[in-house]
């Protein structure tokens, strides 16, 4: 308990200093530095990247119901935004195929 | 502003209606991550109480749902203040190009950039051309107001839903890949995303799926740091 109230804390102390900070340092006087310029425009691409695989990181092949939903859901997901660019109905429609396959199809 | 008005009062009135106008799509879409999120983290055992202080206190959607996982592994201190840095490390690159924007932002300011979320960030980065600084500081301020509303209303109606479909956690994942996706598909350039994908796959083998999250941040800094000509080739010819 004690410890879940300090995660919550420590989550929320760390997003406001990230929120913070450029306004700290950055004030108008300062110039931004040429590499953090570089890192906040490539940075956020690598970092979904890993988002991702942080959300698949404990997918296994060693049965077909620790990898198929994900791949299949993953692909509706895909195919559906490449479709009709519409985030909260990839959201919605790839989260629906995956909670039918992992309670029916893949128990 | 265009519309044609008489007092003071109206203006303040258009100011409201614009800046609720301009965030209706990110209510759509945080109250239903708000709901994903509420039932998820009431799966971990962890109630009303509990989504209403972390949407409030956090406010920060991805971070939220991968501190369910943190919650529920009752993860040390350490990692979860180093995992908040990297899951939440682009905020750092919104403050960084607001700064000249919220310069004289007043007495909201504060508040304003606690607020500035991937959301509230897509609508305040390119403020309604037709209003006074006044106006515009007004409608940023309204508009990181309305969404915290909506992520909250959503968190809370996701923590009174009775019961919770197993699988449900899938919704990150689903918005991770919608967005890693559309980056796809809006640049030339894929050094980055791939560099992100390859060097946190090799991470996971490497150093198992517990562990990974550090070595691969720094794998992918180093990465981009020294692939520099690579990360920014194709965008020169475009």
């Amino acid at each position: 308990m004690m410890h879940s109230v300090l995660i919550v804390a420590v989550a929320s102390l760390v997003t406001i200093a990230l929120r913070f900070l450029p306004f700290m340092i950055f004030n108008g006087k300062r110039k931004t530095p040429d590499i953090i310029l570089y890192l906040g425009k490539v940075l956020p691409y690598a970092i979904m990247g890993m988002l991702v695989v942080y959300c698949l990181k404990d997918m296994s092949f060693k049965a077909a119901a620790d990898f198929v939903p994900q791949i299949i859901a993953g692909a509706v997901v895909v195919l559906s935004y490449v479709w009709r660019r519409n985030t909260l109905l990839s959201i919605s429609g790839g989260t629906l195929v995956y909670v039918l396959l992992v309670n029916f199809l893949f128990v | 502003m265009k519309e044609e008005f008489t007092t003071e009062q109206d203006v303040k009135n258009l100011v409201v209606k614009r800046a609720f106008r301009d965030s209706i799509p990110v209510m759509t879409g945080y109250i239903v991550l708000g709901i994903g999120f509420g039932m998820l983290l009431k799966s971990e055992g962890y109630g009303i109480l509990w989504s209403l202080a972390m949407s409030v206190f956090i406010y920060a959607g991805s971070m939220q749902y991968v501190a369910v996982s943190l919650l529920a592994s009752a993860t040390p201190l350490i990692t979860a203040m180093l995992t908040t840095l990297m899951v939440n490390a682009r905020h750092l690159f919104y403050g960084i190009s607001m700064t000249e924007a919220y310069k004289d932002a007043g007495k909201g300011k504060p508040y304003m950039i606690f607020g500035l979320t991937d959301e509230t960030y897509s609508l305040v980065c390119h403020l309604p051309k037709d209003m006074d600084r006044k106006e515009q500081m007004r409608y940023s301020l309204l508009v990181t107001v309305f969404d915290h509303c909506y992520w909250v209303t959503g968190s809370v109606i996701g923590s009174l839903i009775p019961f919770s479909a197993k699988g449900i956690d899938f919704a990150l994942t689903a918005l991770f890949i919608t967005i890693f996706t559309d980056q796809w598909l809006t640049t030339r350039n894929h050094f980055s995303a791939i560099a992100g994908v390859l060097a946190s796959v090799a991470c996971v083998l490497l150093f198992g799926s517990a562990n990974f999250l550090i070595p691969a941040m720094i794998a992918i800094s180093v990465i981009l740091i020294t692939g520099k000509k690579f990360a920014l080739k194709e965008e020169k010819s475009k």
